[in-house]
């Protein structure tokens, strides 16, 4: 079936199978490899991306109802080289270690403020909820974030 | 991990959606947000032939007030249910129980009507509108019908919905002021819930329901009779295991669930009458 997916900024299309899930569509079809599959099971959060501006997990999507929508990656934050509030935010703030599950937190916290720009602790935490970090504690993720919405 | 393979349909309205679904016959599933259904046929607990994607429907995502009761879209978001405005004052512990399935992302693909249509009796909104005495409206080839929440569900992932029915509106009593709460209890965020309660009252009315405690959520009627009878909370909640048979599993044996039950409950009529 074809597919036109608005990925980055850039049209995508595609000959694709129904059964191709998001994720699939932008790590394999479009080599856009940043987006992690962790559980693949809508548990842990590591593929969080955007799909008309709101944080969704893609490995419970399948290609074909993102068809003629909208997709944002981690890859498509920075601009110029420059990189988006959150990702500087989680880098001064040390909210990774391993970094697996980062693009997914990162994505997931951009949502978090778009709906709620000045959250609480506890707002943040709940807005992770959907995340998994094996490394961190959690502590310096939400750190980062509320660091972020202080700075927006 | 990929679903089996599988054909897809696009419907563009509930009609196009029946017409493909009498179609394809029993093989076929609709697919709304997907976040039940897509789970199980990853896991290849599922594998329908064909797919009809009933997301694209638009005119079936509303929330609107229809006087006694809140007319909600099967298709709306849970994400736009916990957000509502009219939700949040006519049937805030629709609203509030909304924000508990799942995590942010679920909620803003799941639907009301998905999760009512899988049945799943750990769901949190299937047991939440069973509490509030909600009705569901199915449309089929020869027409529309109304379902009561309490004739809903019929087993595990069964309900009274035929093969070449679709769930298109969810009717929610108005509250009316009612005291309420929503008790989910489980050891980590975003988990389905070991037991839940969803409950309100007001004055000697009250409904009461539970999640994860029987292969269907159960409407603890006896709890609500009690107190309409002047029983105390302490003495009514007791009651609310009542006419559930939960089974056992790696969170919790049957004998455990049924205890939480008991607390459950009285935590949740507590805060409902304060």
């Amino acid at each position: 079936m074809n597919v036109n997916i608005v990925v980055n900024g850039i049209n995508t299309k595609g000959d694709i199978e129904p059964r191709m899930l998001l994720v699939n569509y932008v790590r394999e079809h479009l080599g856009l490899t940043a987006t992690n599959i962790g559980c693949d099971t809508s548990s842990c959060g590591a593929c969080t991306i955007h799909l008309d501006g709101e944080s969704v997990k893609s490995c419970t999507i399948l290609a074909v109802q993102a068809d003629g929508g909208n997709v944002t990656t981690v890859e498509g934050l920075a601009i110029d080289g420059v990189m988006h509030p959150m990702q500087e935010s989680f880098m001064q703030n040390h909210g990774l270690q391993c970094g697996y599950c980062t693009p997914g937190m990162v994505m997931a916290a951009i949502s978090i403020l778009k709906e709620n720009p000045n959250p609480t602790e506890q707002e943040v935490r709940a807005g992770l909820e959907g995340n998994l970090c094996r490394c961190t504690g959690y502590h310096n993720i939400v750190h980062s974030v509320l660091a972020c919405a202080g700075k927006n | 991990m990929l679903p089996a393979p599988f054909d897809y349909k696009r419907a563009s309205s509930a009609a196009e959606a029946i017409s493909l679904i009498s179609e394809y016959g029993g093989d076929a599933k609709f697919l709304a947000g997907g976040h039940s259904l897509l789970p199980l046929m990853k896991l290849r607990l599922a594998a329908p032939s064909v797919l009809i994607d009933i997301a694209r429907i638009t005119d079936l995502s509303y929330i609107k007030d229809a006087g006694n009761h809140i007319a909600i879209g099967a298709l709306t978001r849970h994400h736009d249910v916990e957000f509502s405005s009219v939700i949040k004052q006519h049937v805030p512990l629709l609203a509030h129980a909304a924000g508990y399935v799942g995590s942010p992302q679920v909620r803003h693909r799941g639907t009301i009507g998905g999760s009512i249509a899988h049945a799943d009796p750990a769901s949190d909104l299937p047991a939440t509108t069973l509490a509030l005495g909600a009705t569901y409206v199915v449309q089929g080839p020869n027409g529309t019908r109304e379902i009561a929440a309490s004739n809903f569900y019929k087993g595990f992932l069964e309900s009274d919905l035929a093969e070449d029915e679709m769930l298109t509106e969810i009717r929610v009593p108005k509250m009316q002021g009612a005291g309420w709460s929503f008790q989910k209890f489980n050891r980590r965020a975003q988990d389905w819930a070991i037991v839940g309660v969803a409950a309100w009252r007001r004055g000697t009315e009250s409904g009461v329901a539970l999640v994860n405690m029987d292969s269907t959520p159960v409407l603890a009627t006896g709890v609500s009779a009690a107190l309409a009878s002047g029983s105390s909370i302490v003495e009514a909640s007791q009651l609310a295991a009542e006419q559930a048979n939960p089974s056992g599993d790696n969170n919790a044996s049957a004998e455990y669930r049924k205890h939480l039950s008991k607390v459950l409950v009285r935590r949740a009529l507590e805060t409902a009458s304060a």
